[in-house]
C-alpha cells in the first residue's frame, strides 16, 4: 500500500493538568485511507482524535508538545488558524449532535458561517451532501422539518452530511456507531468504505470486527502509548506485540 | 410502623403543604380581585386622580408603571445578557472571574431601597436625570440585572456541549458559535429570567421612591425625563397619605388588581414567545 502520507504524528504528548493522557506518539497517517484507532476505555483514542481538529483546547489546564503535521504543515504551529484547521478536518463525534435547526439549515449552516451567501450554491451544496451521505432519498421531501425529528442512524449520517458540506479534506470519526442499532451501524460503515475515494478518514471505535472491516490501517493503543501500528489485516493475524495479541483475543480490554 | 402507613403520613403532609399554598394563593386573588374590582371602569383606567385622590382614575400610575418597566428591561436586557455571555462563554475560568459572579450573585440579595438610594445619587443627582422615568427605569434595571445574568448564565450553561463542538467542528468562530447556535437555545431560558424581572420591576416601591415615583402628576408622563406616578407607589401613597382612607383604599384595591393583571398579561406573552421559540427549535 503505498499511498501519500497526509499526517505525520511527531512525539506527542499530551497532558490533562499534569496527568499524561498520551505518551510519545508517532504515526503517519495515509491519504485516501481509512485509519482505525483501537484499544480499551480510556486508553486515549478520543483524546489522541481530538487532538488532529485541536478540539481539546475547549478543555481547560490541557497541555502539549510534538508535532502534528498537516500536509507538512504543523497544525500547533505559530500563525496557524485553528478555525480554518477545524474547517479542513472535520468530525463526526460518538453521539449524533444535530442542531435544533431543519435539516436544511444543519447543513446551510457550515457553509454559511464560511462565508457563502449564493442561496443556489447553498442548495446545491446541501443536495449534494445529503446525496454523498446516502441520506438524500429519506429527506428530499422534508429538508424544513427539524433534523430532531429522525431516527439515531439517520441523525448520524446528517452528521457525516454536515460535515461534507464544508469539503474538508479529513474526516475524523469517534467512535461514531457507539449509540447505533446493527443496521444503522451498516449503513455508516458502507458510507466510510465510500467516503475514503474522496477524504482521508480516522475512525476510533471500541468494536474490533469495526477496525477490521473498515480500515485499511490500525492501530492499537494502551495507556496513552500506541503499542502497535500497521495494515489491518498484518495487525489482526500476525500482532507482532504481545499485548496486541492479547487484546485482540479478548483476554483484557 | 408500617411502611405503607409511612408513605400515607408522608404524602399527607405533602398534600396539606400545597393545600395551604394554595389557600393564601388563593385569598389574595380573591382579596384583590373582589375588592379591586368594584372600582374598575374604563374611567378609572385612563383618566388622572381628581379630589385630591379620592376619586377619578389613575391612568398616569399605568403608563408609568409601563414607562419604567420598558426602560429597565431595554437598560438591563442587552447588558445582562452580554455579561452572562462574557462570564460563561469567554472569561477564563479564574479566581477574579469566581469574584466577579459572586459579587453579582450577592447583589441580588442587596435591599431595593438600597439601589434606591444609590440611584437617587447617582443618576438623580451625579447624572442630573433628575426624579424621572429615566432615572427610575436605570435603578430598577441595576436591580434586576443580577437576576437577568444569572439566568442566563444557567440557561447558556444548559446549552450541551455537544452543539458548540459541532459548530466548531465545521469552522465556526467562537463568536459564530454564540450568535448562532447557543444564543438561540438558551433564549427560552432568557426569556424566563425576564419574565421574573419584569415582574419585580413593576411591582418594586423603594427603587422608585427617590428617583421617579410622585403621588400626582396632573396629566400622562410626557418623556422619559419626566417625573411618573407608578402603580406600586401609587398604592403606597394612597395608604399613608390623604384625609379620605374609606374611598382611598378602594382605589389602592384598584390598583393592586391592574398590576396584577399587567404583570400576569406581561408574562403570559413572554411565555406565549417562548413556547413559540421552543417550537419552533423542535418543529
Amino acid at each position: 500500500m503505498s499511498s501519500r502520507i497526509k499526517i505525520k504524528v511527531r512525539n506527542l504528548n499530551f497532558f490533562y493538568g499534569k496527568k499524561q493522557a498520551l505518551k510519545e506518539i508517532n504515526m503517519d497517517i495515509y491519504e485516501n485511507q481509512v485509519t482505525a484507532l483501537i484499544g480499551p476505555s480510556g486508553c486515549g483514542k478520543s483524546t489522541f482524535i481530538r487532538l488532529f481538529n485541536r478540539m481539546n483546547e475547549l478543555i481547560p489546564h490541557t497541555s502539549q508538545n510534538g508535532e502534528i503535521l498537516l500536509d507538512g504543515k504543523d497544525i500547533f504551529g505559530p500563525g496557524v488558524d485553528v478555525v480554518d484547521i477545524r474547517r479542513r478536518v472535520g468530525m463526526v463525534f460518538q453521539k449524533p449532535n444535530p442542531f435544533p435547526k431543519s435539516i436544511f439549515d444543519n447543513l446551510a449552516y457550515g457553509l454559511r458561517i464560511n462565508g457563502m451567501r449564493d442561496r443556489q450554491e447553498i442548495r446545491r451544496r446541501v443536495e449534494e451532501s445529503l446525496k454523498d451521505a446516502a441520506l438524500w432519498g429519506e429527506v428530499h421531501e422534508r429538508l424544513h422539518e427539524s433534523a430532531l425529528s429522525l431516527s439515531g442512524g439517520q441523525q448520524q449520517r446528517l452528521c457525516i452530511a454536515r460535515c461534507l458540506a464544508v469539503k474538508p479534506d479529513i474526516i475524523l470519526f469517534d467512535e461514531p456507531c457507539a449509540s447505533l442499532d446493527p443496521i444503522s451501524t451498516r449503513k455508516i460503515e458502507e458510507l466510510i468504505e465510500e467516503l475514503k475515494k474522496d477524504y482521508t478518514i480516522v475512525i476510533v471505535t471500541h468494536n474490533m470486527q469495526q477496525a477490521a472491516r473498515v480500515s485499511q490501517h490500525t492501530a492499537f493503543m494502551y495507556l496513552g502509548e500506541m503499542i502497535e501500528y500497521a495494515p489491518t489485516d498484518e495487525l489482526f493475524t500476525v500482532p507482532k506485540n504481545k499485548m496486541t495479541e492479547d487484546y485482540l483475543s479478548g483476554k483484557f480490554g | 410502623m408500617n411502611k405503607k402507613v409511612t408513605q400515607n403520613i408522608g404524602f399527607g403532609t405533602l398534600f396539606l403543604c400545597i393545600a395551604i399554598t394554595l389557600f393564601f394563593l388563593g385569598s389574595i386573588i380573591y382579596f384583590i380581585v373582589a375588592r379591586g374590582f368594584k372600582v374598575l371602569s374604563w374611567e378609572f383606567l385612563t383618566s388622572v386622580p381628581k379630589e385630591a385622590m379620592t376619586a377619578g382614575g389613575v391612568g398616569p400610575a399605568i403608563v408609568g408603571t409601563v414607562f419604567l418597566v420598558i426602560g429597565a428591561i431595554v437598560f438591563a436586557l442587552p447588558l445582562g445578557v452580554a455579561s452572562a455571555i462574557y462570564l460563561t462563554e469567554y472569561s477564563p475560568k479564574s479566581f477574579i472571574v469566581n469574584i466577579i459572579r459572586m459579587s453579582i450573585n450577592n447583589l441580588a440579595g442587596v435591599p431595593s431601597v438600597v439601589f434606591g438610594l444609590f440611584g437617587f445619587g447617582i443618576f438623580v443627582k451625579f447624572f442630573g436625570f433628575g426624579v424621572s422615568a429615566l432615572s427610575g427605569s436605570l435603578t430598577l434595571g441595576i436591580l434586576v440585572l443580577p437576576q437577568i445574568i444569572s439566568a442566563t448564565q444557567e440557561a447558556l450553561i444548559a446549552v450541551p456541549q455537544s452543539y458548540r463542538e459541532a459548530s466548531l467542528a465545521v469552522g465556526a468562530t467562537h463568536w459564530q458559535t454564540i450568535k448562532n447556535i447557543v444564543l438561540p437555545s438558551a433564549s427560552p431560558g432568557i426569556l424566563t429570567g425576564v419574565i421574573l424581572s419584569i415582574g419585580r420591576v413593576a411591582g418594586e416601591t423603594a427603587p422608585i421612591l427617590f428617583t421617579a415615583a410622585t403621588f400626582y402628576t396632573r396629566g400622562f408622563p410626557k418623556s422619559f425625563f419626566s417625573e411618573v406616578m407608578a402603580l406600586p407607589y401609587h398604592i403606597y401613597a394612597l395608604m399613608t397619605e390623604g384625609t379620605h382612607p374609606e374611598q382611598q383604599t378602594q382605589i389602592a384595591y384598584g390598583c393592586a388588581l391592574i398590576l396584577l393583571i399587567l404583570v400576569l398579561s406581561i408574562s403570559a406573552a413572554a411565555i406565549i414567545i417562548r413556547q413559540r421559540q421552543r417550537g419552533a427549535a423542535e418543529a
